[in-house]
């Protein structure tokens, strides 16, 4: 009787404190968000999204970075993409589970924790300065590109690894071939998931600042790019620029671009939720 | 060498009635061995039931004849399988042909997470078929053969996910038939089934064997006695006894053999 009643005191105590938890972290966020609301709410109309930027605040728009993460944004899924998935379908349906495998499987877990910082070091070196790129978007989207590249990998592979293995089977039992197999079955099958795992991979790139500075991404770029060749700002770079400056309308359009870069974040991971949802009722 | 083609051309003709054949057939995984010696003749549209406690390599032995251990790590096979009299292992062969003619159904139903008709099209579309109202005619004329067409014909793109345990069962079996094979190996197909679907299966079988040739895995030995003309007895990678299944089941050779279908052991 004792035992029981102890046991129901730790349950309850259990339960009060994962709520606690669960709060703060949200707390934490509500009150942050509140902050940036407030202060940059006003400021969101359609000439801050279309102005050039500019030395006084009132006339200051984000239209550059906006522009330069939405190319930014494109090239990057452009380039990791397809390399990403492939990698992926690779070791997953075809290496042989062997030593050189394993070694690989490991790297690219590893590859997927270094310092964003070091990525931007390998941009300026092999992008910029060897391939002659200059800081352009191009540079900047395979630097980010590389960044995310494990990320991808990683998530891909788990979204085919949760393809039943009967369905491989039924697959080749019936006379498929492996490629047939991976692109009639496994792709359709696991491809919310991997959808899911590109979003989050790609609104974390959105997110990216210290890489792009290190290869050289401009605080103030005149225009907005036309080409990949084209200089570029983002809007991690354009909102680290304001904070930084003494006015304090800065302060204010630098809340109102963190809005912009949150809703795009929080589009992004809408879409990747809507995704995962669709995929797991369709595979009951 | 020719000594070796005399041989070859005896050899064949003994065979020639035989639909599948293993000799001397040894199985490992590393260093397990879970097929000891193996010979076996089976003739065409015949019926033949595996039966054998758990583990003892009945699944392991069918799934010689479509090649689906190739995949499986540390698989290791010594000797021959034959159907219709070709060596199947020979480096030229070519497996996705082969399965297209030796076509399995599986323990557990596994229909594709896609249409009830795109699930019986699959084999054929896989072969690069296209013409619509061949796929069409080909859909109905399977699904009418395991009997699952009155069912579903109305409801063809739906999800073949959303049919229940046995017509899932029932629609592999049909996914299988579409592609015209030969022999049809079945691991177990009933035991995740109800009696009623179990029966329609059983049906389903016992039609099906004028035109194909069907080995079946089964730990139920009064399915064994009803639906199979052949019953192969295994017991840890070996066959105690191969026989037709009247002799088996009313008067075995073995004591082995005996005591299993009594339910003594195993
Ligand atoms: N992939 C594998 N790797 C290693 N050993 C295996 C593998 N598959 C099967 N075995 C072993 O081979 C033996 C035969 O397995 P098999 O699946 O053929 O038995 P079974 O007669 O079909 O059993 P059940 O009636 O339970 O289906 C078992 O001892 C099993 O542990
Ligand atoms: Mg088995």
């Amino acid at each position: 009787m004792n035992n029981i009643r102890k046991n129901r005191l730790k349950d309850q105590a259990f339960k009060v404190w994962g709520i606690a938890c669960t709060l703060l972290g949200l707390v934490l966020l509500l009150i942050f968000l509140g902050n940036i609301f407030t202060d940059g709410i006003q400021r969101i109309n359609w000439s801050f999204l279309m102005n050039l930027p500019s030395r006084s605040p009132e006339k200051a728009g984000i239209y550059t970075a906006l522009m330069g993460s939405l190319w930014v944004l494109s090239l990057t899924t452009i380039f990791a993409l397809p390399v990403g998935i492939a990698a992926a379908i690779y070791l997953e349906e075809y290496a042989k589970k062997n030593k050189l495998s394993s070694i690989l499987e490991v790297n690219i877990s590893n590859l997927a924790g270094v310092p964003s910082i070091i990525y931007g070091l390998l941009g300026l070196e092999v992008f910029v300065r060897i391939m002659e790129m200059g800081a352009s978007v191009m540079a900047g989207s395979l630097t980010l590109g590389l960044l995310i590249l494990p990320i991808v990998i990683v998530s891909t592979r788990e979204a085919i690894k949760a393809v039943p293995k009967s369905i491989r089977d039924a697959s080749y039992a019936m006379g498929a071939s492996k490629w047939q197999t991976v692109y009639l079955q496994v792709l359709p099958a696991s491809f919310g998931g991997i959808l899911t795992g590109v979003i989050l991979a790609l609104s974390r790139a959105v997110g990216e600042t210290a890489p792009l500075i290190v290869i050289g991404a401009l605080a103030y770029v005149p225009f907005a790019p036309l080409s990949p060749m084209d200089q570029f700002s983002v809007l991690p770079i354009q909102i680290f620029n304001w904070i930084t400056r003494p006015q304090p309308g800065f302060v204010e359009n630098a809340a109102a671009a963190i809005i912009i870069l949150l809703l795009i974040t929080f589009i992004m991971n809408g879409i990747a939720v809507y995704f995962r949802n669709r995929w797991q009722k369709k595979l009951k | 060498m020719g000594k070796e083609k005399n041989e070859n051309v005896i050899e064949s003709s003994l065979k020639r009635k035989y639909k599948l054949q293993a000799k001397d057939v040894n199985v490992f995984y590393g260093d397990f061995q879970a097929i000891k010696e193996i010979s076996m003749d089976i003739k065409a549209n015949s019926v033949t039931a595996f039966i054998g406690p758990s583990g003892c390599g009945k699944s392991t032995f069918l799934r010689l004849f479509n090649r689906m251990n190739d995949y499986v790590d540390d698989f290791r096979m010594e000797g021959k399988i034959f159907i219709d009299n070709q060596n199947i292992n020979k480096k030229k062969v070519n497996v996705e042909q082969l399965r297209k003619q030796v076509g399995m159904v599986f323990q557990k139903p596994n229909p594709f997470p896609k249409s009830i008709f795109e699930n019986v099209a699959y084999g054929l579309k896989i072969q690069g078929i296209k013409d619509k109202t061949f796929l069409k005619e080909r859909v109905e004329s399977t699904l009418k053969q395991v009997a699952l067409w009155d069912e579903v014909k109305d409801n063809l793109n739906k999800s073949a996910l959303a049919l229940s345990g046995g017509q899932q069962q029932r629609l592999c079996i049909a996914r299988t038939l579409a592609v015209e094979p030969s022999v049809i190996l079945m691991d177990e197909p009933t035991s995740a089934l109800d009696p009623l679907s179990t029966a329609k299966i059983e049906e389903l079988i016992h039609e099906l064997k004028h035109k194909y040739t069907i080995v079946i895995v089964t730990h139920n030995m009064q399915q064994a006695g009803r639906i199979s003309d052949y019953t192969a007895f295994f017991y840890l990678g070996e066959i105690i006894e191969f026989d037709k299944t009247n002799k088996i089941f009313t008067n075995p050779e073995k004591k082995q053999t005996e005591n299993y279908i009594t339910g003594r052991f195993g």
